[in-house]
Parts: structure tokens; C-alpha cells; sequence
């Protein structure tokens, strides 16, 4: 019954967006970076390097699968609940794949009176994605192609210039709405 | 090299005074080390070196500093909380969880002027006898965490961070620790739980005060971004002289970040205390835009409460005199006198609100933030959060009744000050301030022809999105 539990908890559904990030698998760059983290702390305490893994973990494979959590658990030497429980928490962890370029939109105030929802809505309609069906626990939406997503994000730190956005690593700020066919050419 | 993040040389506005953004878009400047040292960096390390830690932390008491981060904490005080004789290992922790909305400063600094920000932790380390420091950074700066980890390398190959910092005994060691978008980690407590690798439940306070029982139950000190590079500049000009920039008991510089309805929305150091919220409006920031007067400005992150530009203020101003009544355009942007207002200085962040913003969609959207980011662990919040959010969700989606708004503010009022940590108050404080300043413009939207009425063209919008989210009707 537990290990139901956790199965249901850590298992990854499949996306549109599958397709554009590698399978879970461990080469030795991986491992020698993951070593390279968990040393930042002192020797006893490498359940800190949690975090750190699992951004190593998400950054490649775009998610973290439950096989990925599997394998930060053996690495740290802790139960998967103890991981598990790190990854449902943050809004910045993923147990689902997104598109080949994630767009984090912020929604907080100032960017919301600069018209960020507007945005949202400009990007959805060029990028033919449906937010219909998106939640609280689930709040990430993928074109069919797989090439896009999106997300809502709290507060960016950038008020001064909204509304802003993230697309994977990279910051977009001062975007209306009219800017946004603009901003999916320059990843096309 | 961040391209985004640079204005390059866009000046400073001449009633500014720039201490700790001197070079934030400043022409001809770069993160690098090279371009630090010369233009005098790392010289108020190697004079800390040749004090006692003491002495150092004395200069910090003596310039008055107080924390950046938004409680406003008198630096050198938290420092001296440490145990006496303690003999476990002492903690040095960057919040760089800049995550408050509105806030906006810390971003510049970790983009632009990372070196800054090490100079002043090493001195901070050396003072509370730290060996080990971490620098935490929101998930939603990957760039900069990129930018610090450089520049942390940069500084250990030139002697300024690692063993023997500039020839002495003293040996620090510095990493990058992510977040991962959770507001909570901005809590010091919170922030440690997540350090741990754990989720972020904030700690009790008592017994868990972070300089005795902080990471790894060992003494920690944590400090906002901003906060630690002013350490730099006390060190470099001494503690009793800066404590001459600003006014008594509010001391030094701060940035502010002004953002929402101005002409020119941005970040603008000051002298604390030295400038008004109408110089700061009308004067820098260009004024309201064109054909608006203004509203309301929340001046210290979203959590401070709300304050009417139509309002007067029974205030002593300067602190120490006889009260008397202010406008909101005199009221002086300081710590004490924004707390004597009813709101707080907070974090800096100041939003701006003109005559076409409708209150019932501003405290929805401030009440959506604070119940996605409430960390669930005390009953009041996270069941108090959420309530408050579906009653706004029906303020503007106009199914709200009038006692809607008597529930909004009973729910508010049994959170505030029955939870672990101030998230409490900060996603209570909002709605407080909200319906004690417009219970009148919130009453008109709980009628039903009301549902018709919509101004902004983005609350239509987010109307919109509460519809597909099955936003409920009418009950609670």
C-alpha cells in the first residue's frame, strides 16, 4: 500500500513535450557534477544537496521522473519519500514534461497591471495551447507539437519592466502583448 | 554576460544617492573581478582583516544598519545574538530568495555587481567568525546564479575568499545554493529547512532564533542581499559616518523599487528619510500617467498595507517631534515614520495604483499570490489563504454579497498573529489595510449588476480565467 502510494505520487504522465527531452539515464558528467554538489556541504549533511540534484536532474531531462528520484534518494542516502516530498512541494520542480521551451508568464500585480494576462492569452492563442485544464497542482499547459509551454509564475523580481517572463533560462521583460509573436520567432 | 539586465548608462536621478547600485548600469562597467579591483575593490576587506572580528561588528552597530530584507532588524544587533563561548561551527547565509512583489533591487545587484556582494559577506563572515557561507538564490535568477558562482571563483584565485583571504588566517568558503520558486524559502527559517534539503516548513521562533539554532542547529546568520553589501561601504567610510547619511535611527541608503502606474517605474537609491513619497512620485519617477491622478501605493512589497494618496497622516515628523498632520505626498520614506502611517517600509517595493485600478481586482490578485505560495503548515494560513482568495474570486467575478466582506476581514484578523512565521501577517495585512481603506469601493462591487462593470482591460481577463477555474458561485 505505501509503495502505491508513492508510485501514485512520483509516476510522470506523458506529455506532448516527451518527445523533446532525453530519457532518464545516468552518464558519468552527471554522476562527477552530482559529486561535485553534494561536496558543498559538510559530510554529514548530504540530504542539502537535495535541491541541487534535482535542478542537475531537471535541467537535463526537462522533469523529474520517478526514476530520477530514485536516483538522488540512492545518491543521498535517504528514502525516496524524502525527495518525493522536496519535489511536490516547490512550484519550480516539474513531475511532467514540458515543451521544448517553457514560458513562465508572472501574474503578480505589477505585471498583471501591465498587462500579463493579456500575454498569456496572446502566447496561447499563437501557440494553439489549451490552459483549460490546468490547476493548482498541475499548472503547466503544452502545445500539441510539444514546441511550447506554459506556466503562470509568481512575482519574477522585475516589476519595474513589466510584464515579464521566463523562457527556459532566459528573462524577457517589457512584454505586451504585441510583443509576443515576436518573442516565439526569435525561438523558432 | 546578462544583456537584459543592463541599461548601460542610464543615469542616476539627481536627488538619488547611490552607495550600493554607484554601479548598477553605470558606462564602461562589467561583473568582472578585474574591473572591481580597479576601481578600488576588495580594499575594505583587507582593512577589516587588520581589526578584530569585534571591532567590525562594533562599525556595524555604530552605523545603525538595518536589515533590507523587510523587517528591518538592526544589523549588528542580529549579529551579536550569537552565544557567547559558543564552540559549533557559525553559518553565513545570503537571502537572495528576492521573491516579495514589488521588490525588485537584490536582481541588479547579483547581475551586475556580484564582487560587491562578496566583499561584503567575507567582511561579514570574518566579524561573526563564519567559515562556511551559502548564498541563496531564487530559482528564477538562473543567470545570476551563473554570474555569483563566477565571480566566487574569480575571488578565490585572487586570494579574497577561500584559505587565507589576503594573507591572513582567516579561511572562507562560499557556494551557490538554488531554490527552487518558493516564496517561503524568504524566511530565514524557512530558508534553512530548505537548505537542509528538506520542505521549507519555517521554524518556531522561540526556541529556533538562527543565531543559535540555524543550519545544522548551529549559530547562523542570515542576511538579505542589500543588507550584507552595505557592510562594504560601513567598513570602507566607518560606522559613525554613514551613520550621517539618512536621519537618526533610519540610517544609510535603500533602494527603492517603484513599479505600477508611474511615468518612469524603476529602482532609485536614496538617503532614508531624505525624500518624500511626493518627491519619489511626482518629482523621480516622472509622476502619475497621462490624464491619472493617483490612487493608492502599497509601499513596502505586497504585503505592507495599503495606503490613500487622498489621505492625511497624524504622524511625528521629523521622528521625535510633536505629531502633527502630513499629507501623503510629505510622508518621509523611512522605517519608523511608514510604520507610524499604518503600512511598513518593508522590502522597498512600492506599487503604484491610479484612479483606473479597481481595489477588488488589486486585492484579488495580492490574495492569489498568498494563497499559491502559503507553505501549508499552520491551519490558519493555509486554510485562511485560500479562503480569502475564493472570496475575492467572487468580488470580481461580482457574486460576492456584503457580508462577504465582514467574512474577508474575520478570516484576515484570525490569521494575523496566530501562525509560526509573519507569512501570516503578510498575506492578512493586504486584506486588513484593503477594506480598512476601501470598504466603500469593495461594498459597490458586491452588487450584482456590478459583474457588467469592468475598467481594466486585464481584469477582464483574469475574470475570464476564474470562469475555466470553476470559480464558485455565490457560496462559500
Amino acid at each position: 500500500m505505501a509503495q502505491t502510494i508513492l508510485t501514485d505520487q512520483v509516476s510522470s504522465n506523458e506529455t506532448s513535450g516527451t518527445k523533446h527531452h532525453p530519457p532518464f539515464k545516468v552518464d558519468k558528467t552527471i554522476d562527477k557534477e552530482a559529486n561535485a554538489r553534494i561536496r558543498q556541504y559538510p559530510a554529514e549533511q548530504k540530504r542539502s544537496a537535495v535541491l541541487p540534484l534535482l535542478h542537475i536532474v531537471q535541467s537535463k531531462f526537462g522533469y523529474i521522473s520517478s526514476d530520477a528520484i530514485e536516483w538522488v534518494a540512492t545518491k543521498l542516502e535517504l528514502e525516496p519519500i524524502k525527495v518525493a516530498e522536496v519535489v511536490t512541494f516547490y512550484p519550480g520542480l516539474r513531475q511532467h514534461a514540458p515543451g521544448k521551451y517553457h514560458i513562465r508568464i508572472c501574474r503578480t500585480l505589477s505585471c498583471a497591471m501591465g498587462g500579463s494576462y493579456e500575454l498569456m492569452d496572446k502566447i496561447c492563442e499563437l501557440a494553439g495551447i489549451d490552459r483549460s485544464q490546468t490547476s493548482h497542482h498541475n499548472p503547466v499547459a503544452v502545445s500539441p507539437c510539444g514546441t511550447w509551454s506554459v506556466e503562470f509564475a509568481e512575482c519574477l523580481a522585475s516589476c519595474g519592466t513589466a510584464p515579464v517572463c521566463l523562457v527556459n533560462n532566459d528573462f524577457h521583460e517589457d512584454l505586451p502583448a504585441e510583443k509576443a509573436s515576436e518573442l516565439l520567432e526569435s525561438y523558432k | 554576460m546578462p544583456k537584459i539586465t543592463y541599461i548601460e548608462g542610464k543615469e542616476p536621478h539627481k536627488l538619488e544617492r547611490r552607495l550600493i547600485f554607484r554601479n548598477v548600469d553605470r558606462k564602461g562597467w562589467n561583473a568582472s573581478l578585474k574591473k572591481y579591483v580597479s576601481e578600488g575593490g576588495y580594499e575594505s576587506l583587507a582593512k577589516s582583516l587588520q581589526m578584530a572580528p569585534e571591532e567590525v561588528t562594533q562599525e556595524v552597530k555604530d552605523s545603525g544598519l538595518r536589515g533590507r530584507g523587510g523587517a528591518g532588524f538592526p544589523t549588528g544587533v542580529k549579529w551579536g545574538f550569537i552565544p557567547p563561548g559558543n564552540q559549533k561551527p557559525v553559518y553565513l547565509i545570503c537571502n537572495c530568495d528576492e521573491s516579495e512583489p514589488g521588490t525588485f533591487k537584490d536582481r541588479y545587484i547579483v547581475h551586475q555587481d556580484p564582487h560587491q556582494l562578496i566583499e561584503g559577506m567575507v567582511i561579514s563572515c570574518f566579524a561573526v567568525g563564519a567559515k562556511l557561507a551559502y548564498i541563496y538564490i531564487r530559482e528564477e535568477f538562473p543567470e545570476a546564479a551563473e554570474i555569483v558562482e563566477t565571480a566566487i571563483k574569480e575571488a578565490k584565485k585572487a586570494g579574497f575568499l577561500g584559505k587565507n583571504i589576503c594573507g591572513s588566517d582567516f579561511s572562507c568558503e562560499f557556494y551557490v545554493h538554488r531554490g527552487a520558486g518558493a516564496y517561503i524559502c524568504g524566511e530565514e527559517t524557512g530558508l534553512i529547512e530548505s537548505l537542509e534539503g528538506k520542505r521549507p516548513y519555517p521554524r518556531i521562533k522561540p526556541p529556533y532564533f538562527p543565531a543559535a539554532m540555524g543550519l545544522y542547529m548551529c549559530p547562523t546568520i542570515v542576511n538579505n542581499v542589500e543588507t550584507l553589501c552595505h557592510v562594504k561601504h560601513i567598513i570602507e567610510m566607518g560606522g559613525k559616518a554613514y551613520a550621517d547619511i539618512g536621519t537618526p535611527r533610519n540610517t544609510g541608503t535603500r533602494i527603492l523599487c517603484v513599479s505600477g502606474d508611474v511615468r518612469k517605474p524603476g529602482y532609485y537609491e536614496i538617503e532614508v528619510g531624505k525624500m518624500t513619497m511626493g518627491e519619489l512620485l511626482h518629482g523621480v519617477c516622472g509622476g502619475p500617467l497621462e490624464g491619472r491622478t493617483f490612487k493608492a501605493v502599497i509601499p513596502g512589497g505586497s504585503s505592507a498595507k495599503i495606503l490613500r494618496c487622498s489621505d492625511t497622516y497624524n504622524v511625528s515628523s521629523p521622528p521625535g517631534s510633536e505629531k502633527r498632520e502630513i499629507t501623503f505626498d510629505d510622508i518621509p520614506l523611512d522605517f519608523d515614520t511608514m510604520a507610524a502611517c499604518g503600512s511598513m517600509a518593508g522590502s522597498g517595493g512600492v506599487i503604484v495604483m491610479d484612479d483606473s485600478r479597481r481595489m477588488s481586482w488589486v486585492l484579488n490578485n495580492i490574495n492569489e499570490f498568498y494563497a499559491h505560495e502559503s507553505c501549508g503548515q499552520c491551519t490558519p494560513c493555509r486554510e485562511g489563504s485560500t479562503w480569502m482568495k475564493k472570496i475575492t474570486d467572487r468580488l470580481v467575478a461580482g457574486k460576492a454579497t456584503p457580508a462577504d466582506l465582514d467574512t474577508l476581514e474575520s478570516v484576515a484578523y484570525q490569521i494575523d498573529g496566530r501562525t509560526i512565521c509573519a507569512f501570516g501577517e503578510a498575506c492578512s495585512w493586504p486584506v486588513e489595510g484593503m477594506i480598512d481603506k476601501f470598504r466603500d469601493e469593495l461594498l459597490a462591487d458586491t452588487a450584482e449588476d456590478h459583474a457588467a462593470f469592468s475598467p481594466n482591460p486585464e481584469q477582464k481577463a483574469q475574470r475570464r480565467y476564474l470562469k475555466e477555474a470553476g470559480a464558485p458561485a455565490g457560496s462559500s
